[in-house]
Formats: structure tokens, sequence, C-alpha cells
């Protein structure tokens, strides 16, 4: 009986893997379909599954909320069986971590013969991680969501998502276009061919573009590039995901056990290990920072390691010191006031902080988001960007909505069904409210209200028709309403204009007529948080209060 | 030292002639190469322009026929009934298209609105007229249109692109690359993107959905032709009535019909309220561009030619006549 090497199966789990994330990410845009006219528009495809199976977002949502939103159960089946197995899931699943095996495998000036093995000794710096995942943790149970910043998933998603792909899309285009204005009519036909094909597997709709998608592809870069000096030192040092796998595993039935009898030190063993986990004679093994690679089994020339269930032999845990605990339990707690001792969070919002529709109050939304960027990507119009400082330091990331270079599409609410934690709830497109008679709707849902700046509104300043605001207002009976006006223009001539005005009772917060005015830079009506229906107290009208 | 004398070693403090030659003719061939490069670039300096915009087949009409209706205005209850209907009445769709021929045609696709809510063109009409150009032989029928909200969500909601798609049509969506610079050669519109499925076709077929406006009153027929255009088209407002007829003036279509089916009253062009729709069960079809949308207006909207000003002015410019009363009109009722 011939079995494949694990380590054989485990770069073909990788690589599946890999394309299964890859493809459902490419995937979190509507795409289109010619059917299903009428009905609400869902994605085809489970575009968050890696979300929900993720226990660290699946924990953190347990802290944050007290409970678990939908599919996030499902992190379970990678949880539990790690308990028994070990961190299985770093080395075969997880797609981040197969891009750092792929990277750490290239050849590196840095790490060769000696120097490789000796840096891939196990080190002490590899216990960061569990310092930084305990403060993410006590930091969720205070209410915040900052974990996001690290766990690979929502690194991954928000770095591909919102810049490199975006910027792969960009170059393929620029030479798509390049082959299009060919003189040539072959290169143009292979071009539209190309066209075609990249169009069906990679390319959308429309060619995305990020705010601060440059600083996300850099960092992604620098992490990748670090790879070159020493293997995986993200999943060595920082991923908290891995942490929280490795403390689970702790008390795991499988083991390596090495035969001390076969091994002759020839340290082929550490040549390609992934975790640092010391699989080297003389030393015990960590198992907390060991992937199951299985490169060691393969590579040891006298078969002196093996994986074994129930080995007996010692093994060394996480290896935490108590003062460094202490330490990032208190940083943890410390955090959240900290960050919250600013007045944006509590009586100074900013006023362009439109958050998607489904959102939560912002106290809760923050708690729960994750900051990986499903919605931004999902979103059809582009409108939903990472922010910067919008809402404080502590939001860095989560979403924003930008009407200047997309509006909230008024039957779309894709944004609330991939959100993995509910920090946007998910809603339908009839709880969202828009598109139906607004008085008899029950609540619609609003982002915020518009505002007109008359100085650079056509008709109101230049005597001059326009109105396009009131054309594109989705609501019936429209908040957008127009009043004929008698003005004077430069030559003394009296011209009929209509002059938009806007009914807040009625204004959604869409932003659809910031994103059609055709005041380019600095549009005459533009959309600020103030009406929200998610917040109480971010409200101007009276009678909205008791909603 | 060099007792052996046989095998030379070489001095690196000392270069051979040889050597030296070679060695500054390389350096020379790459000041020269430099040299001659950076002079052939100072000649070649160029102020970057946008690229030129190109010139398109303009009107797609089909010759007159004394014989036949200018207009024809059918009620009923199924709307690809009416569609046939009014077609014959025109005198078929062989009139319009010939064998071989490329057919545009344009619907109003603009909104995110279902069917019901009367924001874009009725389905069932933009489908029995993509069948009857294909059974008059027309090689290939073309549905697009440039939408105002996300065109994924606009084609799939309205129910167009399903319908259109299982008559036989290819449905285009209105993808940013298929945009070029077109000269539109009109009297306030000169150089705009122009989605390309419009400049190489034989014949275009208008199918617009008559619909309120808060700033002209109405959206009728030629108000559609905004839907072929890309770039700021929030900015044609400031001069609606004169773009409007430059756009109308560029495409000259081989037929029109505007449905009014369901009408949009109130809230247009978006609308999104059931209250807002009237349900007329009507299609007014036919050659003359200007009468149908000026017997339009008047008959739903009760809007005079002289509150739609670029009635007059596409009148003017030969595109039809807005006394609509003087065309010869075909009024049938089917039961």
């Amino acid at each position: 009986m011939h079995f494949p090497k694990p380590a054989k199966l485990r770069r073909f789990s990788q690589i599946a893997f890999f394309l299964l994330f890859l493809f459902l990410l490419v995937r979190t845009e509507f795409r289109g379909t010619l059917t299903s006219s009428g009905s609400e528009i869902r994605l085809p495809y489970p575009v968050g599954l890696f979300f929900q199976l993720d226990p660290l977002v699946a924990l953190s949502n347990a802290l944050a909320s007290h409970a678990l939103y939908r599919g996030l159960l499902w992190s379970l089946i990678i949880l539990i069986p790690t308990m028994f197995l070990g961190r299985f899931f770093c080395g075969w699943i997880c797609p981040l971590g197969s891009i750092h095996h792929f990277f750490s495998s290239l050849k590196s000036e840095r790490k060769r013969g000696k120097q490789l093995i000796e840096s891939n000794r196990y080190k002490r710096w590899q216990t960061t991680k569990y310092y930084l995942l305990i403060v993410a943790l006590v930091a969720a149970l205070l209410g915040t969501g900052i974990v996001g910043w690290l766990d690979p998933f929502s690194l991954l998603v928000r770095s591909m998502g919102l810049s490199i792909l975006p910027a792969t899309g960009y170059g393929l285009r620029a030479f798509l276009s390049v082959l299009d204005h060919s003189r040539f009519a072959a290169v143009q036909t292979a071009g539209a061919i190309l066209h075609f094909i990249l169009g069906a597997l990679l390319l959308g709709f429309k060619q995305p573009y990020f705010r601060q998608g440059v600083w996300l592809g850099i960092i992604f870069i620098f992490l990748i590039a670090l790879n070159l000096r020493i293997t995986r030192f993200w999943c060595r040092a920082l991923c908290p995901l891995g942490a929280l796998l490795g403390i689970v595993s702790r008390w795991s039935v499988l083991g390596l056990v090495k035969h001390p009898e076969h091994c002759n030190d020839c340290n082929r063993c550490l040549l390609r290990c992934q975790g640092g986990d010391d699989p080297v004679g003389g030393v015990p093994w960590h198992q907390p920072e060991c992937h199951l690679c299985m490169n060691c089994v393969d590579e040891c020339p006298e078969h002196g390691l093996q994986f074994k269930f129930f080995p007996q032999q010692k093994v060394v845990g996480a290896n935490l010191q108590r003062r460094k605990v202490l330490t990032g339990l208190a940083a943890g707690a410390a955090l959240v006031p900290l960050v919250r001792s600013t007045p944006g969070f509590a009586a100074e919002r900013h006023e362009r902080l439109l958050r998607p529709p489904g959102a939560l109050d912002e106290e809760y939304f923050l708690s729960r988001c994750i900051r990986c960027g499903e919605c931004m990507k999902v979103c059809p119009n582009n409108a939903l960007h990472p922010t910067l400082t919008e809402a404080g330091l502590e939001g860095l990331w989560t979403p924003v909505l930008v009407p200047r270079i997309g509006y909230c599409e008024t039957s779309c609410v894709l944004c609330s069904q991939v959100c993995p934690t509910g920090a946007i709830w998910e809603i339908t497109a009839k709880e969202k409210g828009w598109s139906v008679d607004l008085a008899s709707a029950a609540k619609p849902i609003r982002l915020g209200t518009a505002f007109y700046d008359r100085g650079r509104c056509l008709p109101w300043a230049m005597a001059t028709d326009c109105i396009v605001c009131e054309e594109w207002c989705p609501t019936s009976p429209k908040a957008v309403y127009l009043r004929p006006a008698e003005v004077i223009d430069a030559a003394g001539n009296v011209k009929q204009v209509k002059q938009p005005y806007l009914d807040p009772s009625r204004c959604v917060g869409c932003g659809a007529c910031e994103h059609a005015c055709p005041v380019q830079d600095r549009p005459a009506v533009y959309v600020t948080s103030v009406g929200e229906s998610r917040s109480h107290t971010n409200q101007i009208l009276l009678n909205r209060r008791k909603d | 030292m060099h007792s052996c004398g046989v095998i030379m070693e070489t001095d690196h403090s000392v270069l051979s002639r040889r050597e030296a030659l070679i060695k500054l003719l390389r350096v020379a061939a790459a000041g020269a190469g430099t040299a001659g490069l950076g002079l052939w670039l100072s000649e070649h300096s160029w102020r970057p322009e946008t690229a030129l915009a190109i010139t398109a087949k303009r009107g797609h009409t089909v010759a007159a026929d004394a014989n036949l209706p200018e207009m024809a205005i059918i009620q009923g209850d199924d709307p690809a009934q009416l569609a046939r209907q009014a077609v014959d009445e025109l005198g078929g769709m062989r009139r319009f298209i010939a064998r071989g021929d490329i057919v545009l045609v344009k619907p109003n696709i603009g909104w995110d609105r279902t069917p019901e809510q009367a924001a874009n063109t009725n389905p069932d009409v933009v489908a029995e007229i993509v069948r009857q150009s294909l059974n008059a032989g027309a090689k290939k029928v073309i549905v697009t249109d440039s939408s105002c909200n996300d065109a994924r969500r606009c084609f799939q909601r309205s129910g167009i692109a399903e319908a259109a798609q299982r008559a036989g049509a290819d449905v285009i969506l209105p993808d940013p690359s298929r945009f070029k610079e077109v000269d539109l050669q009109g009297e306030v519109l000169h150089a705009w993107p122009v989605l390309d499925v419009f400049l190489n076709v034989d014949k275009v077929i208008n199918i617009p959905i008559a619909k309120h406006h808060g700033l002209t009153g109405t959206t009728l027929g030629m108000k559609n032709w905004y839907g072929m255009l890309g770039g700021p088209r929030n900015q044609l407002h400031q001069k609606i009535h004169e773009s409007l007829v430059d756009l109308a003036d560029f495409v000259r279509p081989s037929l029109t019909i505007i449905d009014c089916y369901r009408i949009l009253v109130r809230n247009g062009p978006t609308g999104g309220n059931l209250e807002d729709v009237l349900l007329k069960k009507t299609l007014v079809a036919g050659t003359d561009p200007v009468a149908l949308d000026a017997y339009v207006a008047k008959a739903y909207w009760n809007l005079e030619v002289d509150s739609l000003p670029y009635l007059k002015l596409a009148a003017k410019r030969g595109l039809g006549t807005y006394e609509f009363e003087k065309v010869r009109t075909r009024l049938k009722k089917l039961s």
C-alpha cells in the first residue's frame, strides 16, 4: 500500500483552501444575473465562509455581545479538532498561512545554511502573539473589536480585497487598454478574448478604488517580506488566531515523537520547519508552536521523527510569563478607556461618519466590527471605505459611506448579508424601506440627512437650471422638493429656475443627491450623519426621538 | 619571476593599447547613443491632449410611406400584444428592419426598480420588439442602456435583461470600458463618451417609458438618449432642451415606441411608490419622435408645446413636427 507523503497532502490542502478563499473573495461582489428579477438579490456563494470558521472572530464576538452571531458556531469545527490535534489549521488550511509559507520558501540571502537553521529554532519572541491575543480579547470584552486589526482573515480580506485585488485589476485593465488601442486587429482580438476571460475570472464590473488602499497594501507586503528574514514571522510572532489555537492545543493527543537514538544532530528537521517549534533532538518540542506541516518528518534522513497519538514525551506549552500576561490584561483593560478619553465617541461624532445601512449604534458597532472590509468589497457602488480618523483611533478601518465616490443603492442590502459579526445586522430590502412609500413604511433605515450649500448650488447661486439631486432622490415622496423662483442672471435678465429644498423627515441619507451633483469637487448638496436611525441621540427632529 | 616565459600574467595596472581603445570606443558609443536619444526625444516634445473624438454614423430613419400612419396609439391588456399591434399598424417590422441588420433596442433601464414601479420600460414590450426584429430578419438584436443606478441591479430587477435574453437579444451591460469619445456635432454637445454599441448598428428602436420629471414636467422619448452617454451627464440639465435635441438629432431612430402601459405621474423619474403609478395600458408608436413626445405630454400630463421648449427646437432641426394633431394617426383599442 502506497500512501502519499503527509507533506504532499498538506501542500494539496493548502492550495485547495487558498484557491477556495480567492474564489470566495473575488465573488464577494454582485455580478448580476439575468434571472430572478424583482426578488431580493443575494450572493450565490457563502463568501464569509472563512470568517465563520474563525474561532477568534467567534470568541471576540461572544465576549463583546455575550452571544454568537449567525454562522459563527461553525468555528467549532476548527476549534474542537484543534483541541485534539493541534494547529493543523495553521499548516493545512489558513490561506494567509499558506501565503507566508510560500514566500518563506523563496531563497533569501538572510536565510542560508547555519543562519537558516538558527532562525528556525524556537525563540522567546514567539510568545508575543499570546500577549497580543490577551490584549485583544480583554478589549473585546470591554467593547471594542480591534482584534480585527490582527485577525488573519480580517487582515487578508482587507489587504487583498481593498488593495491587492484592486491594484491587480488596475494593472490588468491598463494592459487590456493597451491591447485594445493596438494598430493590429489580431492584437485587438486577442485583447478582447483576454478581457472576456479575465472578466469572468477576476475583474469586477467596475474598477474599485479604496481610501487607504495603498497603506493597506504596503502593510501587507511588509508582513510578507518579513518571511525573507524569518520564516513565517507573522504566524510565529503576531497572529492572534495562531495564539488561540496554540493555547487550546495544549492538551492535544497528537504529538511529535523524537527518537534520540536515531538522531545524529544533522539539524535537517530545522531546514523547513514552519512553526519554529524545535523538532530537533536534545530539546523539548514546543507543541503550541507546531503547524503540523510534517516537513521535519519528511526531512529526517534517519526516520527519527514521527507524529503519534498519545505520545509519551515531555513537551513545552505556550511558555508564558506571568508578569507579561498581567501586563497584557492591564493593557487590554486600559485600552478602551484610553481611546475613549477623546470627545469623538461621546460628544463630538464626526459629521461624515455615515455607517452602512443596518449598522448597529456606534457603541455596539465598534464592539462587533472586526474591520475586515467584506462590506466594502461587496458594495456595488464602491461607496464604503475604511475610515482613517473619522471614527477615532479605535474605529480605524471600520466602514464609512463616502457619497461622492458612491451612494447607497436603494434596494441593496449586500453589506448586511456579508458582515460576519452582525456589526451590520442582516436586513432585507423591505426592512431598509427605501423603495416603498415612506409614509407607510414602518421605519426606514436612515444613514443621515442631506444639506444644501446654496453658495455652490446652480439654481441658488448661478441662475442655472439643474435639480439633478431631485431627479436622483429615491424616496417617494421625494425628500428633495422644488420651488420655482425668479432669479436674475449676470446680464440682468429675469429667469425662472427651480430651486431645491430638503425635507429632513423624508431624507434617508443615501447620498444619491451628493453623488449626482454636477459640482464635482465639493458638491452643493452633502449628507451628514445627523438623523441616522441607528442612534437615539444623533437627531435633529423632535419627533424622531421616539422612534 | 617570469622565468617560464610561456604564460603571460596579465598586469592589471597597465592596459594594452588595444584594450584601452576598445574601452574608449565602448564609452564613446554609449555617450553618442545617449546624446542621440536625448536629441531625438527633444525633437518629439508634445503637449498631452485628450484623444480626439471620433465621428460616428448619424441617423437611422427609414423611408417615409404616405400610405401608412406616422403614429399608432394602441390600447389593450397585454403589453406584448400591444407592441405587436403597434408595429403592424405602422406597416410591420419588415418596413423597419432589413435582412441582416444589426438592431439596437434602447429601453429605459435607468433605475433599480421593478416593472410595477414603472421607472423602467415594460419588459414584455421590449421582449416583443426583440422577437419581431429577429423574425423580420435582423442578424443581431442588442438591448442596452447606460443606467443611472448600478447597472447590474437595474438590468436584473427591471426584468428587462431576462425578458430580452429569452427573446433572443444580446443584452449588453454598460461596461465602463465600452465608452468611446464621440463628436456628437451638436449645438451644445460636442465630444462626449458614448456607449460603443450605439456606434455600429444599422437600426435603432427607442422604447422609453413615459414618466414625470421634476425639471421638464415629463420625460419621454428624446430624453431616453441620455442613456447612450457616459461622462458628466449630470451637467446636461443646465441646457436640457438644447442637449435633448442634439442627442435626438444624432440618433434619429428608425422607430419609437413610448411605453404608457404604466406611467409614473409623480416623484419621477425614480418613483418607487406604487401610488405614483397609473395604469394606462397604452403604447404610442411612430416614426415622428417629436409628434410622439408632444402627444404623450398633452395626453397624460396636459402639457402644451410651449412648456416643453425642446419640441419646437427639434422641429426647427427637422426632426419632426410638434403638431401631433396633423400627423397621420391610427387609434386602436384591443378587446
